[in-house]
């Protein structure tokens, strides 16, 4: 399912195995439970994640056989993702994607939904499938796109053409932060700018706050706007 | 004043004529009539390409029949009538069931730009044709949906500004980097219909099924979709 593995500072959470990671509700509840560990690691204000995978997916979406035969499922699925995508905006830490996989429809909100992008570039592509598959997209897919592709012909090229984005046209979109030759690289390179941040210090409570403000929509779209306002919900025992 | 022709998967959607093509009630009716039309004969692997003949795209609403009206409430009841009857015309293109391109052949101003910027693609010469919003040189002021079309489509507040700010005249290569077009690359009234055909052709390919694209356009733009009253398919209920 997924693994934690902690190096000094940075928690790397790898989707494991050679499968497509597809987002069934055992896996996002994995992850969930992953994700709140380490949200309550002492050291979580001081440290970085690190999502990555093993194989040649980084996610491929939702599970949509299971919802095919069990339709309440896919219902199921889109909370939970919702859930986690929330979490990871209220993190206190930074959050890298090492992408050295596929990541499509759901898969790609997921590698989307960290701050930095790094992407190998000789294999592997970011693709917003649902118009090849015939699925349409959640308006909270849309409010992450909004916040993560600046330029709305981009947009229009991932959502309208189901564009499958390389790595070097992801950074041209703005999508992708930067690219590297190989699955080996780009996790290096992860690992090299997570202890950057972690070396500039300050505090995540801080950086957690900032960035669900920044993303304000997204966390909206996500949990609701009465709750995305609420420090009761997301406290983040703030040091003042 | 306006045909629809059908060639292929493509619907050719032309403003015929040598005039400014402006923008009468009967006009606006005209062509909201033939997408209409379009809407009602698309198949999977439907394009429609929209264009017009001669000097001028579309030199904007018909201001002189507004004069006509006698009086200033008049004008001012007639330019509101016009304004409104818009609407629908926008409306009908961000919910038609294919991808759509602009091929514009000369000078695209005021609402007759925001009719290209309706569409999905945008197409114009290099050699001739301006794009420009008259409105603050004229002293009128901009509708909400116009305003609502140009921070759905141009991604920069300095594209913005000159836009809608400055009265620039904008040609072609300064349209491609603001990001108001796709492209200026033609130096033909043929080669721009060409090239939008060209991508018309690579677009139709696909054989994407129309209602899904609608879907995935209106989520694109959710602000601009409910100042038109169009829903922006707020609930997934994903095909799967």
């Amino acid at each position: 399912m997924c693994s934690l593995e902690k190096r000094d500072r940075l928690f790397i959470l790898k989707l494991t195995g050679d499968g497509e990671h597809r987002l069934n509700p055992n896996l996002l509840d994995s992850l969930r439970s992953t994700i709140n560990q380490i949200r309550s690691d002492p050291s979580s204000s001081q440290s970085v994640l690190i999502t990555t995978s093993d194989g040649k997916f980084f996610s491929n979406g939702y599970d949509l056989a299971l919802a095919e035969s069990n339709p309440s499922l896919s219902v199921v699925m889109d909370a939970k993702l919702r859930s986690l995508v929330a979490d990871l905006i209220s993190l206190p830490m930074p959050t890298i994607a090492a992408v050295t996989g596929h990541a499509s429809a759901a898969g790609c909100i997921l590698a989307m939904s960290h701050d930095y992008v790094l992407m190998r570039r000789d294999r592997g592509f970011l693709y917003m499938s649902e118009l090849d598959i015939e699925l349409i997209v959640p308006a909270w897919f849309m409010a992450v796109i909004k916040g993560k592709i600046g330029s709305p012909a981009a947009r229009r090229d991932v959502m309208l053409t189901a564009a499958k984005v390389t790595a070097d046209v992801g950074v041209k979109m703005g999508i992708v932060d930067s690219a590297y030759g190989s699955a080996t690289e780009t996790v290096e390179a992860a690992i090299k700018l997570g202890e950057e941040i972690v070396q500039r210090g300050g505090d995540g409570h801080v950086y957690g706050k900032m960035r669900e403000s920044l993303l304000r929509e997204v966390l909206i779209h996500t949990i609701g706007e009465y709750e995305s306002g609420s420090s009761v919900v997301r406290s983040t025992g703030s040091k003042l | 004043m306006c045909t629809l022709e059908k060639r292929g998967d493509l619907f050719l959607l032309t403003l015929t004529g040598d005039g400014e093509h402006r923008f009468h009630p009967d006009t606006i009716a005209t062509i909201l009539s033939l997408l209409e039309q379009a809407k009602s004969q698309s198949t999977r692997g439907s394009i429609l390409i929209t264009t017009a003949n001669g000097k001028f795209f579309s030199n904007g609403f018909d201001l002189a029949w507004a004069q006509t009206a006698g009086s200033i409430t008049g004008a001012a009841n007639r330019l509101h009538q016009m304004v409104e009857s818009l609407k629908p015309v926008v409306a009908a293109l961000l919910d038609l069931p294919m991808p759509t391109i602009a091929a514009l052949n000369g000078h695209a101003a005021a609402a007759g730009l925001m009719l290209a910027l309706s569409h999905d693609y945008v197409f114009m010469r290099k050699d001739r044709g301006v794009l420009y919003m008259s409105e603050v040189d004229i002293g009128l002021s901009m509708p909400d949906y116009f305003s609502a079309l140009v921070r759905a489509k141009i991604g920069t507040s300095a594209a913005r500004r000159e836009l809608l700010l400055s009265g620039k005249k904008i040609r072609g290569e300064e349209a491609v980097g603001l990001g108001i077009v796709d492209s200026a690359a033609y130096d033909s009234e043929e080669g721009v219909v060409q090239a939008s055909v060209r991508l018309g052709e690579k677009l139709a390919a696909k054989k994407w099924s129309g209602e899904v694209y609608a879907s995935i356009r209106k989520s694109l733009y959710p602000e601009l979709c409910g100042i038109l009253g169009l829903e922006a398919r707020v609930f997934a209920t994903p095909k799967l």
